[in-house]
């Protein structure tokens, strides 16, 4: 087995009096799609938030590349290659594709002695990255919020993916979207894969993260459960663990199978 | 997973009907303005074309009161844009203006010192309020409100304490030969006017002491601040890496933190900026009327952001135009003297402002929609 990209080992995260994390474990390899799974309030967000840089953990160890690091900020995570795509906040609708795209890495021009953001690269690399990843813009000038949700993600991945991301994590991208947006994300996941990025999946629904998960750790109530490679386990096992088991159990015999 | 409409984002293509070039080059956050400048122009040009509006005295005339809008609404718009207001604009005019001549009036400094002062004294006040801002996440509207009241009162504070009056005079005995005083309170392109009244193409005065020279002898340094401001907001805004992070700012202050644009000294450099903008107008106004009084600036800073409004920002933040702000100022400008210019009772410029600003808005809105997607 190859040294895992990143590597969290026993993260606990307390705020105050609340333990929000109490131990959880996940290792990201390149080319992996490591699914998250956990109900709402399992701690997936500040886990993925541990794992970006927002919070530094309470107890536990990062590793990158096999060496042991902390992130201070954000930035130390983007500039170590962890690229965070959130569900909501991953573009800013009311400006355009390429504006998006260059956020706080504008290529710039010199003219004189003043630095302007050259329009002309950036507006071909933002055309040629989303046509690799199947989306045909009209211009660049586009407003992201003329896109549609699944777009925007896939903005957000190809964003990633141009500006070096090793580990990419994915917050929930699929939660709010159809079914045909659900397929071009997922496809694009796929993509992103088979470049040699490790990639992490939140996902409240078991379904999806079958779809593309190589591996899958469920959380519940702050901890690791487990991680189980793909074929391990089954569909209807994932879904019980999530939910904490006995509580589903009844709920399923009195919807028919259907949850 | 919500299995409703699918929407085939990949053959977008074909259901995105073509856009037109006429279409494409009108659809922009200026048109509102555009329009309205061509409205009021047409309209005057109408009404006001034999009482000298448009000669070069009466284009002077109103450029002055535009340019003035202008300074002010340029520091407005980035901030608006960055997802802020200020407030204190009015109360920072009357502030400066007040602290250049207590400096250089009645205590005596030279002048270029007086007006230094002012400008570290102003923008520090800018840096207090984005700080506030920042730190207690209140909204600007509050907290620059609270300052709108407080410089005032100091200013009037200041200046009955020092010198028993609100007014305080005599500058212009102080500006003489000053350096810095020839940047805000002189004229440029003298020669150049002197070559057009000989050709003909302006008029001279025939009588008195000035007889000879030509009625308009330079283009004032208030103009050229704004022109200068205009085209620096205006490439700094749209054509710069710090551009394109007031955008960001102001679009959504968190998914910009998360790319890492430093979200907090974008939003206070604009406040400072806008303090700038505050104390360029305030000296110009003091070298021009030779006197800074307690109460000047009075309402500006609603000026300012209606130029702006008009010029297509959006006042939530993350869009809008310095060249339509710009605008916006020019149409403010042009009918508040070409009321006077056409003899129509000067109440009037109310009204007259007021349906412009709300056909622009409208129109504005519009615009905006198709641009961006917003329902």
């Amino acid at each position: 087995m190859t040294t895992p990209l990143i590597e969290l080992r026993d993260i606990e995260k307390h705020f105050g009096a609340v333990i929000a994390l109490a131990g959880v474990s996940l290792s990201v390899h390149p080319g992996e799609c490591h699914c998250l799974l956990g109900d709402n309030g399992a701690g997936k967000s500040t886990f993925i938030k541990t794992m970006s840089g927002v919070h530094s953990p309470t107890k536990g160890s990062i590793l990158v590349d096999g060496a042991e690091t902390s992130f201070a900020s954000t930035r130390d995570a983007i500039d170590a290659g962890i690229a965070t795509v959130y569900q909501d906040l991953a573009m800013i609708p009311l400006m355009s594709v390429t504006r998006n795209f260059w956020m706080g890495r504008e290529p710039k021009k010199r003219v004189g002695p003043f630095n302007f953001i050259d329009f002309g690269t950036a507006n071909q690399v933002t055309m040629d990255e989303m046509a690799k990843m199947g989306i045909r813009l009209r211009e660049p000038n586009q407003a992201v919020g003329t896109l549609s949700g699944g777009e925007r993600q896939t903005v957000a991945i190809a964003r990633a993916v141009h500006f070096g991301a090793k580990v990419l994590i994915l917050d929930e991208p699929t939660s709010a979207l159809g079914v045909r947006q659900t397929s071009n994300v997922l496809a694009t996941i796929d993509k992103v894969r088979k470049k040699g990025i490790g990639v992490v999946f939140i996902s409240h629904n078991v379904r999806h993260a079958m779809a593309v998960g190589d591996r899958f750790t469920v959380l519940n109530r702050g901890q690791t459960l487990g991680t189980a490679k793909r074929g391990e386990i089954s569909p209807e096992e994932l879904q019980e663990l999530m939910a904490g088991g006995q509580e589903l159990a009844e709920l399923e015999g009195s919807l028919g199978g259907t949850v | 997973m919500t299995a409703d409409k699918a929407e085939p984002a990949l053959e977008k293509d074909e259901r995105v009907k073509e856009i037109s070039g006429f279409r494409k080059a009108m659809i922009r956050p200026e048109l509102g303005s555009i329009c309205g400048t061509i409205l009021v122009f047409v309209f005057f040009l109408l009404v006001a074309r034999d009482s000298g509006m448009f000669s070069a005295e009466g284009a002077l005339n109103w450029g002055v009161v535009s340019a003035q809008f202008a300074i002010i609404a340029v520091g407005a718009c980035l901030l608006m844009i960055a997802g802020e207001f200020d407030l204190s604009v009015g109360s920072m005019i009357g502030f400066s203006g007040i602290v250049i001549a207590l400096m250089s009036v009645t205590w005596g400094f030279p002048m270029w010192v007086a007006i230094i002062t002012a400008f570290v004294v102003a923008v520090g006040i800018g840096w207090l309020n984005g700080y506030l801002v920042i730190r207690t996440g209140l909204p600007s509207f509050i907290v620059t409100l609270a300052f709108l009241y407080i410089l005032r009162g100091l200013t009037i504070f200041a200046a009955i304490a020092t010198t028993n009056k609100t007014i305080i005079g005599g500058i212009r005995d102080r500006v003489e030969g000053d350096w810095l005083a020839a940047l805000f309170g002189g004229k440029i392109l003298k020669g150049l006017f002197v070559w057009l009244a000989d050709a003909g193409l302006i008029g001279k005065f025939v009588a008195g002491s000035r007889a000879g020279q030509p009625i308009v002898d330079g283009v004032p340094m208030l103009i050229v601040w704004a022109i200068v401001l205009i085209i620096f907001a205006h490439l700094l805004l749209t054509r710069t890496q710090f551009g394109n992070w007031i955008y960001a700012a102001g679009g959504d202050a968190q998914a910009a933190r998360y790319t890492g644009v430093p979200v907090e000294r974008v939003k206070i450099l604009m406040f400072m900026f806008t303090a700038f903008c505050a104390t360029v107008f305030a000296t110009c106004q003091v070298m021009e009327f030779g006197s800074a009084a307690a109460d000047r600036g009075l309402l500006k800073e609603f000026e300012a952001i209606i130029s702006v409004v008009i010029g297509g920002a959006l006042l939530t933040g993350g869009y809008g135009s310095v060249i339509g702000a710009a605008l916006g100022a020019l149409i403010f400008g042009v009918v508040q003297q070409g009321l006077f210019f056409a003899g129509v009772e000067s109440s009037l410029f109310r009204v007259f402002l007021g349906g412009i600003l709300l056909l622009a808005v409208i129109l504005n809105t519009y615009i905006r929609r198709i641009i961006t997607g917003e329902r």
